[in-house]
């Protein structure tokens, strides 16, 4: 049990990071990289909704789809309405209890519906057929994974304004480039395992 | 607004991927070989041209608010419809694509087109838009596909070509046409480096040709002027 929880934690940071292994969450992740504080709001709201989207998804998915036996065709739809519902919920909840930190995120809130990394890990939990804590730990640590890459990526944004690169190069395409050689060195991980 | 001006639009000046850069996920994911490309890109164009027909068709009686929700479980449902086509008639292509069928819930492009356009305009005008803009986002996976393929692994076609059975092949065992011998390709470029790598240089190549033939447009109406 503890070495399959450590296995899912190490492969959604760094082995199969989310980002630069999976290409889940390439829309935020270019989007909101572009200053350091945008980028840590995104990822605390990723990370909560992640997790969350991953324990109630498995709860409907295990007890509602599964013995109606309409899990074959409702899956998608289903997972993609939980996490409409669970964001506006997260919203609604964050602007009447903790207004500061609605008001530090609320923009990117919504965006978090369509989040592929948030879609992306529950359909994964599904087809690994991962339990309910292996579920829950896949969901956190993908968005940790999410996080780490969001931040590290945010530092070397800022520095890329005063880089001179070709000017065809400019906006997404230099980002890009810029990706391309952190998958690189993310590949470094690949080979990293934990002996069972 | 004509079929001409939809086409250059979908095709070149507002090209989902490379000019409007949504809908990136998939594209650097899954751009390894022509199958999966070609597939991947056709699967788009199909659900994107249904949910365009049918938000186009009900835009005036769904309220405001919701209409995002709507349009969400509106391209669920034809997402569903198309990840079950693949598993029961080409079970290779879903095999190989994964959960980026299902993802294709959450591919900006979609939700995209029906909030900027089908949502405004009529049924014909949307169907077109949805094949057009798919047709772009098939070019460029395509695109991706032929670079990432032959640099990377050395094969054209790789999939659909050369199959164990016959030329032409469905079922995922084509070989693809040997350009550059084996051993000899970067093999980098067919792992997740060469997705963001490719798709950058393209981006770049797109933005180079764009301004290049505006600076040309705006020189030659200045000379009419003149």
């Amino acid at each position: 049990m503890f070495a399959s929880i450590v296995t899912i934690s190490l492969a959604a940071i760094l082995t199969n990071n989310f980002i630069f292994s999976q290409f889940l969450g390439i829309c935020p992740f270019l989007g909101v990289s572009n200053k350091m504080s945008t980028a840590t709001g995104m990822s605390v709201a990723v990370i909560f909704v992640m997790t969350m989207a991953s324990a109630i998804c498995w709860v409907i998915n295990e007890f509602l789809l599964i013995p109606f036996g309409v899990a074959g065709f409702m899956q998608t739809v289903a997972y993609i309405l939980v996490i409409a519902v669970l964001v506006q919920f997260v919203e609604m909840f964050l602007k009447k209890a903790i207004p500061a930190l609605y008001s530090a995120m609320g923009i990117f809130l919504p965006l978090i519906t369509t989040n592929c990394a948030v879609l992306g890990v529950v359909l994964l939990n599904t087809q690994n057929s991962y339990n309910f804590l292996e579920s829950v730990i896949d969901g956190f640590t993908g968005g940790l994974g999410f996080t780490v890459a969001i931040v590290l990526f945010a530092s070397v944004r800022e520095r890329l304004e005063f880089a001179d690169y070709p000017k065809a190069f400019e906006g997404f395409a230099i980002c890009l480039v810029t990706a391309a050689l952190f998958a690189l060195a993310f590949m470094g991980f690949s080979g990293m395992k934990i002996p069972v | 607004m004509n079929a001409k001006k939809q086409l250059t639009e979908g095709l070149i000046t507002n090209n989902p991927v490379l000019v409007q850069q949504i809908g990136l996920c998939a594209t650097m994911a899954i751009s390894t070989t022509l199958f999966n490309g070609i597939g991947m890109g056709l699967s788009v164009l199909i659900i994107l041209t249904c949910c365009n027909v049918v938000v186009s068709a009900i835009r005036k009686i769904i309220p405001g608010q919701v209409r995002l929700a709507i349009f969400v479980v509106v391209i669920a449902g034809f997402v569903t419809i198309v990840d079950l086509l693949l598993q029961a008639f080409i079970p290779a292509l879903s095999s190989a694509l994964g959960v980026f069928i299902p993802l294709i819930v959450v591919n900006c492009i979609i939700i995209g087109r029906a909030e900027a356009f089908s949502s405004k305009e009529g049924v014909f005008l949307s169907f077109r838009d949805g094949v057009f803009q798919g047709l772009g986002y098939t070019c460029v996976l395509v695109l991706m596909c032929l670079v990432r393929e032959l640099l990377g692994s050395g094969t054209i076609g790789g999939g659909i070509l050369n199959g164990a059975t016959s030329f032409f092949t469905l079922d995922g065992t084509g070989a693809g046409i040997r350009i550059i011998p084996e051993g000899f390709g970067a093999g980098a470029l067919v792992l997740p480096f060469g997705g963001f790598l490719t798709l950058g240089c393209l981006m770049a190549v797109m933005q180079y040709a764009l301004r290049k033939s505006n600076e040309k447009k705006a020189r030659k109406e200045k000379e009419v002027k003149e």
